[in-house]
C-alpha cells in the first residue's frame, strides 16, 4: 500500500511538471547542444551517459521492486537462507559493467583528446577575471572590453530593491559590452584573473576554465558559420560577493561583421589610450 | 537521558557522578556516543536552519532577505556544519555506542581519550558559529576554502582555521580508538572477518580519517600562514600556486566523502539482512569492495578540479580511475539486492530507511558516473547538477543510513519500542520531499545555472520554486526525529532483547535496554557463532 502511496506522489509530480501550460520554456530539464562541433560531442557523450544510466537503473531498480514485490513476508515469503553465494552471478556483475565502463571511455577520451586540440588557431583574446566583471583583450588588435551586469539587472538586484526581475529583460545575463567573436574562425581564449579565482563558462561553448590569478589557462571554439547571435553564460567559481553577478555574452557575428567591427573599436580606441602603442 | 532502568547499573559503580558532571567526565563509551548523536542532532537543525534560509531567498529570483555576502557565509558554514558537525559525528557516536557490543569488548580502548575528542567539538563550533558575531561575518569563501578568496575574510578567517584544526584533532582521535578497539579489544573468537560490515567499514574508515584529516590540517595552516606571516605557498605573486591548494584540499577531500558514506555501506549492509530474514549475500565481496573503494578515493581526487587547466594525461588518468569505483560500487549494490532475492522481506522504518538509501544512492552513483567523464564534466562542474548529486548522496546516502541505524538500534539503546508510526511518517515525508527538494537541481544545473549564487536568471524560476518547497517540507518533517526519540527514551512498549526477529549479532544478545557495562565477560564461542551468523 506504500508503494502505491509512493507512485501516486511521483505521477502527480511528473504531472505538476509536465502539465504546466504555457511558460513550458522555463521548465528547462536538459543541456544546450550548443553551437560548436565540440560542444555538440560533448552534449552527445552526456546523453550516451545518460541513456547507459537509463539502461542500468532499469535493470537495477527492476531487480528491487520485483523483490520488493514479490518476497514480502506478508505474502507469505519464506527466506532461503542458504542463498549467500553465487561465483557465476559476482563475476557477471563485476565484468559487464567493466565492459560498459570501457565503452564509455573510449568516446569519452576521444572528445577530451579533441578539446585539448588547440593549434591551428586565428584569433587571440585575453580573458580576465576581475571582482566582479570580465576583461577581455584581443591580443592582436591590442582592442579591450570591459563588460560588467547591467544597469537595469544591477538596479533590480539589490536588497529590497521592489523591481520585479520578471520586468527586467534578461535579468543577470545581460551586460553592458559583450564579448564579440567570429563565426567560423578558430578562436583561442586565454584565461586569467587579476584577484581570486573565477572560471569562465558558456554553456553553449562546452567552455568552462577557471581563470586563475598569476596563471594563465587556454581555451578554443570555432563557432557553426550560421550560428551568428547572443549566447549567455557566467562566472561558475565562488569568487566573492558579487560571484552571482558577472555574466559573461558573446555576440557571434559574421566574419566580415566581426572584421568590420574590430576596425571600428581599433580606431575608437586607439587614441584614447596611449599606452596601447607598447 | 533518563534510563531509569540503567540508573540501577549505574548505582554498582563507586565512583560514578552524577548530574552534569556524569556526562562532563563520562568514559563509559555509551554516554559519549549519546553526547555525539546530541551534538549530531543539534547542528544537523543548526545546518539545516541554514538551508532553510538559502531555499527561502532561492525560493524566486531577486533578493528579498539576505545580503549576497550573508547568503556565501551560509552556503559555506552549513557546509562545515552538516559535514563535521552533523554526520561525522553521528558516524563517531554510533561506533562508540555499537563497536564494543557488537565485537564483545566492555568499552572502547581509550575511554579517556574518548571523552575528551567528544568534548572538542562543542568549542569547535563554538568557534565557527562565532564567526557570524565578528567584523566581517562568518566565513563565506566557500567549505572548500580556496585561496586567494579565503584570504579575503574577515576576522573569522582564523576562528574557522582554529575550528577545523580542532575537528580535525577530534576526528584523528576517535578514528584511533576505533582502530584501537577493535584490534584489540574483540572477545577471542571474534575473528576479523566475523565481524558485523558497520564494525568493519568502520575500520576502513578510521584508517581513511587518520591518512587524510592531517592533509586538511596542513592545507590550513599554510593558509593561515599566507595570511598572518607573510608566506607565499597559495600566492603567484610569491612563487606559490593556488591550485596547490586545491590539490591538497582534496586529497584530503575525496577519502573524505568515503568517511562520510563507508560506515552507511555498514549499516544497510546489517539493516537489509535482518528485515529480509536473510544472511548478507557475498559478505567476503562486500569487504574487498570496501577495500578498493577506499583505496581507489586516494587516487581520484582531482575530478573535482577537470576545470582548473590540468594536461590532458592528467585528466585522463583522474577521469577512468573516477570510473573504475563504479565497480565496486556497483558490486555492493548489487549484493544487496541479492540479499534481498527470495528473503521474507518486512518494511519497518529502519529497513525503509536503507532501501530510500539503496534506491536514492543508486541515483547519485549514476550522477556521480556522468561527472567522472571529464570533457562533460566542463559542463556540470559547479553547477546545481554537482549540487543535486553529492545532495544525492550525502542526504539519503549518509543522512537516512544514520536515521536507519538509531531506528534500528533505538529500542535497544532505551528498552521501548518508539512509534512505528510516527517513524513511518516521519520516513514517507523525508523520501518524497527529498525528491522534490533534490531532483530538480539536476534539471536547474543541465539548463545552466551555477551553485552558490544568491539570485539566479528568471529561466531558472520555476524548478527553484519547485525545489524550496521540497526543501521546507524536508526541513519541517524532521522536527519529528527528535520528537519520536525523545518520546521513545520516555517510555513505550517494552523491547525484547533481539528487538527484530531476523536480527544477528553480539547486540542483539544483551538484554534491553543495554546495562550501562556490558560484555565485562567476553562473550563465549556459542553465543559468537550463534550471533554473527553470514
Amino acid at each position: 500500500m506504500n508503494m502505491k502511496k509512493l507512485g501516486t506522489a511521483i505521477a502527480a509530480t511528473a504531472l505538476f511538471a509536465l502539465a504546466s501550460p504555457a511558460a513550458l520554456a522555463a521548465w528547462t530539464l536538459n543541456m544546450t547542444p550548443g553551437i560548436t562541433a565540440i560542444s555538440r560531442r560533448i552534449y552527445g557523450l552526456h546523453m550516451l551517459m545518460f541513456w547507459w544510466c537509463v539502461v542500468i537503473g532499469a535493470f537495477v531498480f527492476g531487480w528491487m521492486i520485483f523483490s520488493l514485490l514479490r518476497f514480502r513476508k506478508s505474502q507469505g515469503a519464506v527466506a532461503d537462507t542458504k542463498l549467500t553465494h553465487n561465483a557465476k552471478a559476482e563475476f557477471i556483475w563485476t565484468v559487464v559493467p567493466i565492459l560498459i565502463l570501457i565503452g564509455m571511455a573510449v568516446p569519452a577520451t576521444r572528445v577530451l583528446i579533441e578539446t585539448e586540440d588547440a593549434t591551428r588557431t586565428e584569433l587571440t583574446i585575453r580573458v580576465t577575471g576581475y571582482q566582479w566583471k570580465w576583461g577581455y583583450q584581443y591580443i592582436d588588435s591590442g582592442v579591450e572590453v570591459l563588460s560588467t551586469l547591467d544597469r537595469a539587472s544591477n538596479n533590480a538586484r539589490q536588497l529590497g530593491s521592489g523591481i520585479d526581475p520578471n520586468s527586467v529583460p534578461d535579468y543577470l545575463r545581460n551586460v553592458d559590452h559583450p564579448l564579440v567573436v567570429p563565426a567560423g574562425v578558430k578562436v583561442r581564449l586565454l584565461i586569467t584573473a587579476q584577484d581570486v579565482i573565477h572560471a569562465w563558462w558558456v554553456p553553449a561553448l562546452a567552455i568552462k576554465k577557471d581563470a586563475i590569478p598569476g596563471f594563465i589557462n587556454e581555451a578554443w571554439f570555432k563557432v557553426d558559420a550560421d550560428k551568428t547571435g547572443l549566447y549567455r553564460g557566467q562566472c561558475a567559481e565562488l569568487c566573492g560577493r558579487d560571484h552571482g553577478f558577472m555574466p559573461i555574452v558573446i555576440d557571434v557575428r559574421s566574419k566580415a561583421d566581426f572584421d568590420a567591427w574590430l576596425k571600428q573599436q581599433q580606431a575608437l580606441q586607439r587614441p584614447a589610450d596611449p599606452a596601447q602603442t607598447g | 537521558m533518563a534510563h531509569t532502568e540503567t540508573a540501577g547499573a549505574l548505582d554498582t559503580q563507586a565512583h560514578a557522578p552524577s548530574g552534569i558532571w556524569r556526562w562532563l567526565s563520562t568514559t563509559n563509551h555509551k554516554d559519549i556516543g549519546t553526547l555525539y548523536l546530541i551534538f549530531a542532532c543539534v547542528m544537523f537543525f543548526v545546518g539545516g536552519a541554514m538551508a532553510m534560509v538559502i531555499r527561502l531567498e532561492l525560493f524566486k529570483p531577486g533578493m528579498q532577505f539576505v545580503d549576497p555576502s550573508f547568503f556565501n557565509s551560509l552556503t559555506t558554514v552549513h557546509a562545515l556544519a552538516m559535514i563535521f558537525g552533523a554526520v561525522m559525528p553521528a558516524w563517531v557516536g554510533l561506533a562508540n555506542w555499537m563497536i564494543p557490543m557488537q565485537v564483545g569488548a566492555p568499552d572502547m580502548a581509550l575511554p579517556r581519550m574518548n571523552n575528551f575528542s567528544f568534548w572538542l567539538l562543542p568549542f569547535a563550533f563554538t568557534l565557527l558559529l562565532l564567526g557570524f558575531f565578528v567584523p566581517g561575518g562568518a566565513p563565506a569563501g566557500g567549505w572548500t576554502l580556496y585561496p586567494p578568496l579565503v584570504l579575503q575574510g574577515g576576522d573569522s578567517f582564523p576562528l574557522t582555521i582554529f575550528a577545523i584544526h580542532l575537528m580535525g584533532a577530534s576526528s584523528i582521535m576517535g578514528a584511533i580508538n576505533v582502530i584501537v578497539t577493535i584490534m584489540n579489544m574483540r572477545a577471542p573468537g571474534m575473528t576479523l572477518l566475523r565481524m558485523p560490515l558497520f564494525v568493519l567499514t568502520w575500520l576502513i574508515t578510521a584508517y581513511l580519517l587518520i591518512a587524510v584529516m592531517p592533509v586538511l590540517a596542513g592545507a590550513v595552516t599554510m593558509l593561515l600562514t599566507d595570511h598572518f606571516f607573510g608566506t607565499s605557498f597559495f600566492s603567484a605573486a610569491g612563487g606559490g600556486d593556488p591550485v596547490m591548494f586545491q590539490h591538497i584540499f582534496w586529497f584530503f577531500g575525496h577519502p573524505e566523502v568515503y568517511i562520510l558514506i563507508l560506515p552507511a555501506f555498514g549499516i544497510v549492509s546489517e539493516v537489509i539482512p535482518t528485515f529480509s530474514r536473510k544472511p548478507l549475500f557475498g559478505y567476503e565481496a562486500m569487504v574487498y569492495a570496501t577495500a578498493s573503494i577506499a583505496f581507489l578515493s586516494f587516487i581520484v581526487w582531482a575530478h573535482h578540479m577537470f576545470t582548473v587547466g590540468m594536461p590532458l594525461v592528467g585528466q585522463l588518468f583522474f577521469m577512468l580511475s573516477t570510473m573504475l569505483i563504479s565497480i565496486p560500487t556497483g558490486v555492493k549494490v548489487f549484493n544487496w539486492c541479492a540479499t534481498m532475492w527470495r528473503g521474507s522481506l518486512s518494511f519497518e522504518p529502519p529497513m525503509l530507511f536503507a532501501l530510500a538509501f539503496l534506491f536514492l544512492f543508486t541515483i547519485g552513483g549514476f550522477s556521480g558516473l556522468m561527472l567522472a567523464i571529464a570533457p562533460a564534466d566542463f559542463q556540470y562542474q559547479d553547477t546545481y547538477f554537482v549540487v543535486a548529486h553529492f545532495h544525492y548522496v550525502l542526504v539519503p546516502g549518509s543522512v537516512f543510513t544514520i536515521m536507519a541505524g538509531v531506528y534500528y538500534w533505538l529500542p535497544k539503546w532505551t528498552g521501548h519500542m518508539y512509534s512505528m508510526k510516527l517513524a513511518k511518517w516521519h520516513f514517507w515525508l523525508s523520501a518524497i520531499f527529498v525528491n522534490v527538494l533534490f531532483f530538480p537541481q539536476h534539471f536547474l544545473g543541465l539548463a545552466g545555472m551555477p551553485r552558490r549564487i544568491p539570485d539566479y536568471a528568471t529561466q531558472f524560476a520555476d524548478w527553484n520554486l519547485v525545489s524550496s518547497i521540497g526543501g521546507f517540507g524536508f526541513g519541517l518533517s524532521q522536527l519529528l526525529f527528535p520528537y519520536i526519540i525523545i518520546k521513545c527514551i520516555r517510555g513505550g512498549e517494552r523491547a525484547t532483547a533481539r528487538v527484530w526477529e531476523g536480527a544477528h549479532g553480539l547486540e542483539w544478545q544483551l538484554p534491553s535496554p543495554a546495562p550501562y557495562h556490558t560484555w565485562e565477560v567476553a562473550p563465549s564461542l556459542s553465543v559468537i557463532h550463534h550471533g554473527s551468523e553470514h
